[in-house]
């Protein structure tokens, strides 16, 4: 086990250095700027008391290296800064946002993995059958339909036109304003998983096991679930972290959608007011989500595929 | 002469088992065009490429101009107006054939700036290596510790104002990443081989063995990391015309028109229905082509 944990140490200091990087990124999203977005968000009615914090606060009329000094200083401390717009904290406003978020990237993971893994076994079935063409070509659309644009037709179809489900909102948490941001968001993904998971069960069907085990006698179905979906799942572990990607890519676009208040929407809107406080905030919210979420990844192969330990 | 030295393509590294080797003469037009991907992905884009250059011809209004051709307000698909009009009548068929042409045009200029860059880096890295080699791999891994589009939208906010040219700086300042790790790793297992120490050893400059060996080698996967950038560079371009930080009105895109789109779901859907077709159908054709174009080209990475 100590051989283990070294290697699991080695991969987490790995992601120090990238962690640094995106704060680095991320502060230099305001140290490039251009004009001044304190002024400009608080308008005439800029209080010269305030502008002064920020300027103190930022280090602003120092050099850049002090600047990021003074930042990180503060982000260590878990300070982000205060918004311009609203006059509260930025870690305040992130964690009123984050949970739902957090919701719906739960519910379009959960439909993407169960959705795209009956998709890829289904198809792996019977390769070059109908089926199996079918199923792919849903995989293709899927990847290549825009997100907000599923979104919106999904709403037009489920919401304007049947009237089965809430056009947009949060609904206080009622879980049928979540079916459609879910399905949308999870959408992209299934597509994805539908591919890998049929990849690499048609490579686990042609090994030599595979022949043993159903020389032996034993059901298709005991065969598919015991033998093949295990040593299948290293890629479907993969693809579902390449998944978050997808997820928190498309995270701003289908809050949009749906008027789903989560820290994509906020994002958009802080952006579109030049908020960059709560920009730079939600911005490396998620770069840490993604990097930690890779990490964990990374460090799920370690416990499913011991030859990868060695590496 | 004792033993004959043979002359032809490299042997090594010895094909790995249970790969699917990819066809003999990969660039041969019946091969490319057998390929069932390849055909309808092809036969797509060079519809919508067609409708994109001939929009001026093909466009049966003035794409801008309001109450065009006697539209009026978000009359539905009519023989005057086949896709409808939108809020402000204008014409939706002529929109969306104009819009194309951004779209297409961003899509593809993006995607020809981050293929010089990739290629630069992915060289210098690769080839050359050192320090170099260290400090640009740790940029690229910082730049794809972000989910794309966020720090796309992110950076947008460091304008004062958006629109389609920012669009087009920040997609490519983050894009590069994919074609210069592509070229970087064809680069990085080539100098090494024998027949690149022996070019070297008859006397061939570094541009020679670059130019020669290197670059016709990474060919295949940079083929195909370009085509799907087309698309990737389209949809973020649409996402961020449709949140409002790409383009502005007047400069038509389908990702802006989308947005109206959203607007008017209710009301008409076809002013949102018809751009995101146009999307749909495009991606879905570099996607085809990209997937095909691994099929034929990088064996490895075949499903």
């Amino acid at each position: 086990m100590p051989e283990l944990l070294r290697v699991v140490a080695g991969r987490v200091a790995a992601v120090v250095p990238v962690v640094f990087g995106v704060t680095l990124l991320v502060f230099l999203l305001n140290a490039l700027a251009l004009g001044d977005p304190a002024r400009a968000a608080m308008g005439q009615r800029g209080d010269p008391e305030v502008l002064e914090r920020i300027r103190r606060d930022y280090a602003l009329d120092r050099p850049l290296p002090a600047q990021y000094g003074a930042w990180m200083g503060r982000l260590v401390r878990g300070d982000l800064g205060h918004s311009y717009h609203q006059q509260r904290a930025v870690t305040e406003i992130i964690a009123e946002r984050a949970p739902a978020t957090l919701r719906l990237a739960a519910a379009a993971t959960l439909i993407s993995v169960m959705a795209g893994v009956m998709m890829g076994a289904l198809a792996a079935r019977r390769p070059g059958s109908l089926v199996d063409h079918a199923v792919m070509a849903t995989a293709v659309l899927g990847i290549s339909t825009p997100v907000f644009w599923l979104g919106m037709m999904l709403s037009l179809v489920f919401a304007v036109t049947l009237g089965w489900l809430p056009v947009s909102g949060y609904g206080g948490g009622d879980w049928r304003h979540l079916v459609l941001p879910a399905v949308t968001l999870g959408a992209l993904h299934t597509g994805s998983v539908a591919r890998m998971t049929r990849g690499s069960l048609l490579e686990v069907t042609r090994q030599d096991y595979m022949t043993t085990a159903r020389a032996k006698g034993l059901a298709e179905p005991v065969l598919l679930v015991k033998h093949a979906l295990r040593n299948a799942a290293i890629p479907v572990v993969t693809v579902i972290g390449i998944g978050l990607a997808d997820l928190l890519v498309g995270a701003p676009l289908t809050e949009t959608v749906f008027a789903w208040p989560g820290l994509g929407r906020l994002l958009v809107a802080s952006v579109g007011q030049r908020d960059l406080p709560v920009v730079m905030g939600a911005v490396l919210v998620f770069a840490l989500v993604y990097v930690i979420a890779n990490l964990l990844v990374d460090l799920a192969y370690l416990l499913i595929d011991p030859r990868t330990r060695s590496a | 002469m004792a033993r004959s030295i043979d002359m032809r393509a490299p042997k090594w590294p010895p094909k790995p088992p249970n790969v699917r080797s990819a066809p003999a003469k990969p660039w041969r037009s019946s091969t490319i065009l057998r390929h069932r991907g390849i055909a309808a992905g092809g036969v797509l884009l060079v519809v919508l490429a067609g409708a994109a250059v001939f929009a001026p011809i093909l466009a049966p209004h003035d794409p801008l101009e309001i109450a065009g051709g006697g539209g009026t307000t978000l009359e539905r698909p009519t023989t005057a107006h086949p896709f409808g009009t939108d809020a402000l009548g204008r014409d939706l068929l002529a929109r969306v054939l104009w819009a194309g042409r951004v779209s297409l045009a961003v899509g593809v200029g993006v995607e020809v700036l981050v293929a010089l860059l990739g290629c630069f880096v992915g060289l210098a890295a690769g080839y050359y290596g050192g320090p170099l080699d260290g400090v640009l791999m740790r940029t690229t891994d910082v730049v794809m510790a972000f989910p794309s589009l966020v720090l796309a939208i992110g950076l947008i906010a460091v304008f004062e104002r958006p629109g389609l040219d920012k669009v087009v700086l920040v997609l490519v300042v983050l894009g590069w990443t994919t074609i210069a790790r592509v070229v970087r790793g064809a680069a990085l297992s080539l100098k090494e081989r024998e027949y690149v120490q022996a070019a070297r050893a008859l006397g061939a400059d570094n541009r020679a063995i670059i130019v020669r060996h290197v670059l016709p080698n990474a060919l295949g996967p940079f083929l195909v990391a370009a085509t799907l950038g087309v698309g990737s560079n389209m949809i973020a371009e649409a996402g961020l015309s449709f949140l409002g930080l790409g383009a502005q009105s007047p400069t038509l895109s389908w990702g802006a028109m989308l947005a109206d789109g959203q607007t008017f779901l209710a009301a008409a859907p076809w002013v949102a229905v018809f751009p995101g077709v146009a999307l749909l159908l495009a991606v879905l054709g570099i996607n085809l082509l990209g997937d095909g174009l691994r099929d034929l080209l990088d064996p490895r990475f075949t499903d």
